[in-house]
């Protein structure tokens, strides 16, 4: 289980395959890359600054993984966030989840990436044409958490 | 002694991003720190009179405003996450 904060972009197919070529019995690996739109509310973005809180982002990311762990056969996971500045097209976050079989990977993905955009202390700040506004959380992120406490 | 940390749209409001504090006799939770801070002029009272949401933690975990607090603790504000 591995989790990454870092400014530095990601290799997608490097880690996809160091993680699927480190256990025979992984049947599975599910990736979710975000990456920065170039809008965002209507508005044209031309740059965003991700700011974060270290010492708490790492334990609530390694926290995430462990949840999922306990509710899903997942044999190995990784979160890697990038923080700082980032221009559209740029990646943000890799999700990776390997199981042996696939539903455990792709619901334990998806687990993991609505809490880490509800739980997980990162905060977006976009510039547009305008000005500079920080990025409102979405009531959307909260209900897509939701389903997973019924 | 309590460490406070503010993040985001809160450190750039309030021109802070850390403080270390003697813990009022007062302050025993979340909730009455936030009544403590909102005292301290328009910003604050901007911030932390409730009609915010304004997230919590204490020592990296994330609470709700009936957490206690104690000497020693590291506590964070800041607005609603938006990683990802």
């Amino acid at each position: 289980m591995v989790v990454r904060v870092q400014t530095e972009d990601f290799d997608v197919g490097a880690e996809v395959n160091a993680m699927r070529l480190s256990e025979s019995n992984i049947g599975a690996v599910v990736s979710f890359v975000g990456q920065v739109r170039d809008f965002n509310d209507g508005d044209h973005v031309g740059l965003m600054t991700l700011e974060h809180y270290p010492g708490m982002t790492e334990k609530s990311l390694a926290g995430i993984i462990e949840q999922a762990q306990a509710r899903w056969s997942v044999l190995d996971a990784l979160i890697i966030h990038r923080v700082g500045e980032l221009k559209p097209l740029d990646q943000i976050v890799l999700v990776l989840v390997a199981s042996a079989h696939r539903k455990d990977a792709f619901s334990a993905c998806e687990f993991m990436m609505d809490y880490l955009k509800t739980e997980a202390p990162f905060w977006k700040k976009e510039q547009t044409p305008t000005g500079e506004r920080w990025v409102e959380a979405k009531d959307s992120d909260n209900q897509s958490k939701s389903r997973w406490q019924q | 002694m309590i460490t406070v940390l503010y993040f985001a749209r809160l450190k750039e409001s309030l021109n802070y991003s850390t403080e270390e504090m003697e813990l009022p006799e007062s302050v025993q939770t979340i909730a009455q720190l936030k009544t403590h801070l909102a005292k301290r002029g328009e910003a604050w009272a901007n911030l932390f009179n409730g009609k915010q949401t304004i997230r919590a933690a204490i020592n990296h975990a994330l609470v709700e405003n009936d957490a206690a607090i104690k000497n020693g603790d590291e506590v964070a504000f800041f607005p609603p996450v938006t990683g990802g």
